[in-house]
């Protein structure tokens, strides 16, 4: 019922040229995300009269540099900053850069915790007020 | 001699807190830069503790104007990534009660547009014509701005089909007073002294950017999300709605024919929907990745969600309209009147708290 | 030259019914079916504890011992869930807003 959600993989070196190529096909930017598996994950995604591309780079760790895009879609600069205050990723040449305070976030990094491992049986819900004791 | 003067985040023309550093060289604006993370309450980190059956309620709860389609928006997606078939008639309801929520939407950007360039009691009429749709909404799904209607596998409530006929008829009669309504946004002199070639945005530099929505569709680029065909619109009939000059006033036009088109929607759906369950149970764990988009009052919304297996999902990223459309309204600002700043911020109709989730 | 083009709109609201209800001095009625609050018929409870299981905000708390049911009125988001999943159908959606506490967290007890 909806298009095919067609997904490639891309390397940190090769991102620009594929971007470039994206632009000069005529694909506008839609989002920029990011995903904490094991490691890290990036999502780049572009649209074409309703026709949907995925670009994804993964990554080991949240140390590796990244090249900024903005000097092809310039609305990317939004996404990577908000990649770097939420993920702590190093995105260089952001074309406007706010360092860490765009969304002046209480702990920065915070997404990129590792979340706590899924429960397997649902334990019964605590009272309201009460502390929460690990099951 | 350049000043920087501060927007925001305060201000009685915003509807939400969005802060913009102007930079100002005698009344003209020449620069602008923006910063928002005022309502950032790290919705999408919930996902860690809720089960994805619950979360529709945090996904509803991430905007107060355009509530129902991020619910069914996060439902769509699920299913999709689980297979689950949702019967057709919970389809056309979900259509229904998007369109009604498109409806509200625009009728209180009319009023706050208005608003925004001083004619007070214009605004106050649009929201005296929106209270009469939030009153068909609250005798249907129970709340007058969170539905709480949606659930994967289908929809909570039922609308009989004589009633859906009432609504349809009750909102052909409404459509008279919007377009008086409509006549005054459209025809009056000093509305159109405000509106009209302010803030242009031509078709191919609105692509460039990356804006969605009605911005984009005023700049000549017919594209909608609703042709994706999800929920019902694979058999309902329409066109996008699309206006040639690009700036405010076709903004402003492109809204008020989509109340229209919404309202003709409606009638199609109550004509057309067929009998039969309203959900299907659900079994099973979601598991895999998926792009969930569809079109809201503001434009295209994508929830990225993947799934590995258990309860939790474990990652949902949501990109809204206005996060896309910010960087068009930064280029449209450079150049501008100081005056025409606060039009030029509604004009691509800001959710700032969908933003920021 | 299309002034006052508001002048229609305006004369039918001069001469039409105000919009607005003197409220509080005049009641709200409510549409049946509204979501305000829910309702318990302590009676018939069997201190399953499937709704407090149910409540995505943990707003409820049964105890089977001193058989209480208690809600935490501002917590509750009148969703519904824990009137669906009752086996005994003794929670109900009720119109009209829940009033204000004097302090948060007070929660309303029911015995049986």
């Amino acid at each position: 019922m909806i298009e095919s959600q067609d997904f490639r993989e891309t390397t940190p070196e090769r991102l620009i040229g594929e971007v470039q190529g994206m632009r000069d096909a005529g694909y506008r930017l839609v989002q920029i995300g990011a995903t904490r598996t094991e490691g890290f994950e990036i999502n780049y995604s572009f649209d074409r009269n309703l026709e949907f591309v995925n670009f994804k780079i993964r990554l080991a760790d949240n140390t590796e540099v990244i090249p900024s895009i903005s000097g092809v879609y310039w609305s990317a600069f939004l996404y990577e900053n908000e990649l770097h205050d939420l993920f702590g990723l190093n995105i260089k040449n952001i074309h406007i850069d706010y360092q860490g305070y765009f969304y002046r976030v209480a702990r920065p990094a915070a997404f990129a915790e590792k979340p706590p491992p899924p429960k397997i049986k649902r334990a019964v819900k605590p009272v309201a007020g009460t502390e929460v004791k690990e099951t | 001699m350049r000043t920087i003067i501060p927007f925001g985040p305060q201000h009685p023309v915003l509807p939400e807190p969005i802060h913009l550093d102007l930079v100002v060289e005698d009344e003209t604006v020449v620069d602008v830069i923006p910063s928002i993370g005022f309502i950032h309450r790290g919705l999408e980190k919930l996902v860690e503790k809720k089960d994805f059956q619950e979360f529709v309620y945090v996904a509803e709860r991430i905007c107060g104007i355009c509530s129902f389609i991020h619910g069914m928006t996060y439902c769509h997606g699920v299913e999709q990534l689980m297979k689950i078939e949702v019967p057709p008639r919970a389809h056309y309801l979900r259509t229904v009660w998007s369109e009604l929520s498109r409806i509200h939407s625009h009728l209180l950007w009319l009023g706050l547009i208005a608003d925004a360039f001083g004619f007070e009691s214009l605004f106050m009429h649009s929201w005296r014509l929106r209270e009469k749709v939030l009153d068909i909404i609250e005798a249907t799904t129970g709340g007058r701005v969170i539905f709480g209607s949606c659930k994967i596998g289908g929809v909570r409530r039922d609308i009989e089909n004589g009633t859906l006929r009432e609504i349809a008829a009750k909102l052909r009669d409404y459509a008279v007073e919007y377009k008086d309504l409509g006549n005054v946004f459209l025809n009056d002199l000093t509305v159109k002294r405000r509106l009209c070639g302010v803030g242009v945005l031509s078709g191919p530099d609105a692509l460039g950017l990356g804006s969605v929505g009605p911005m984009l569709r005023a700049s000549g680029v017919a594209q909608d999300m609703r042709l994706l065909k999800y929920a019902a619109y694979g058999g309902i009939d329409f066109a996008p709605v699309t206006a040639e000059e690009g700036d405010s006033y076709a903004r402003c036009a492109v809204r008020i024919g989509e109340i229209f088109q919404s309202v003709e929607i409606i009638r199609q759906c109550s004509e057309k929907i067929p009998g039969g369950a309203i959900e299907i149970k659900v079994t099973g764990l979601p598991e895999g990745e998926f792009y969930a988009r569809t079109e809201q009052p503001r434009g295209e919304v994508i929830y990225y969600i993947k799934a590995n297996g258990t309860k939790n999902l474990e990652r949902l990223r949501v990109r809204t309209p206005t996060f896309a459309n910010i960087p068009p309204m930064l280029k449209i600002m450079t150049g501008c009147q100081l005056a025409d700043v606060p039009v030029l911020v509604l004009t691509i109709d800001p959710c700032i708290s969908c933003t920021e989730r | 030259m299309p002034f006052f083009t508001i002048s229609k709109t305006i004369l039918r609201s001069l001469f039409g019914r105000p919009a607005t209800l003197m409220y509080p001095a005049v009641p709200r009625e409510y549409v049946e079916g509204s979501r305000g609050h829910i309702e318990i018929a302590v009676e018939s409870c069997s201190f399953c504890s499937l709704c407090q299981r149910k409540c995505p905000t943990e707003a409820l708390s049964v105890d089977r011992e001193t058989k209480i049911w208690k809600i935490d009125r501002l917590r509750c988001i009148a969703c519904n869930f824990c009137a669906e999943a009752c086996p005994k159908k003794c929670l109900s959606m009720a119109t009209g807003y829940s009033p204000a506490v004097t302090s948060p967290g007070a929660t309303e007890e029911h015995h049986a």
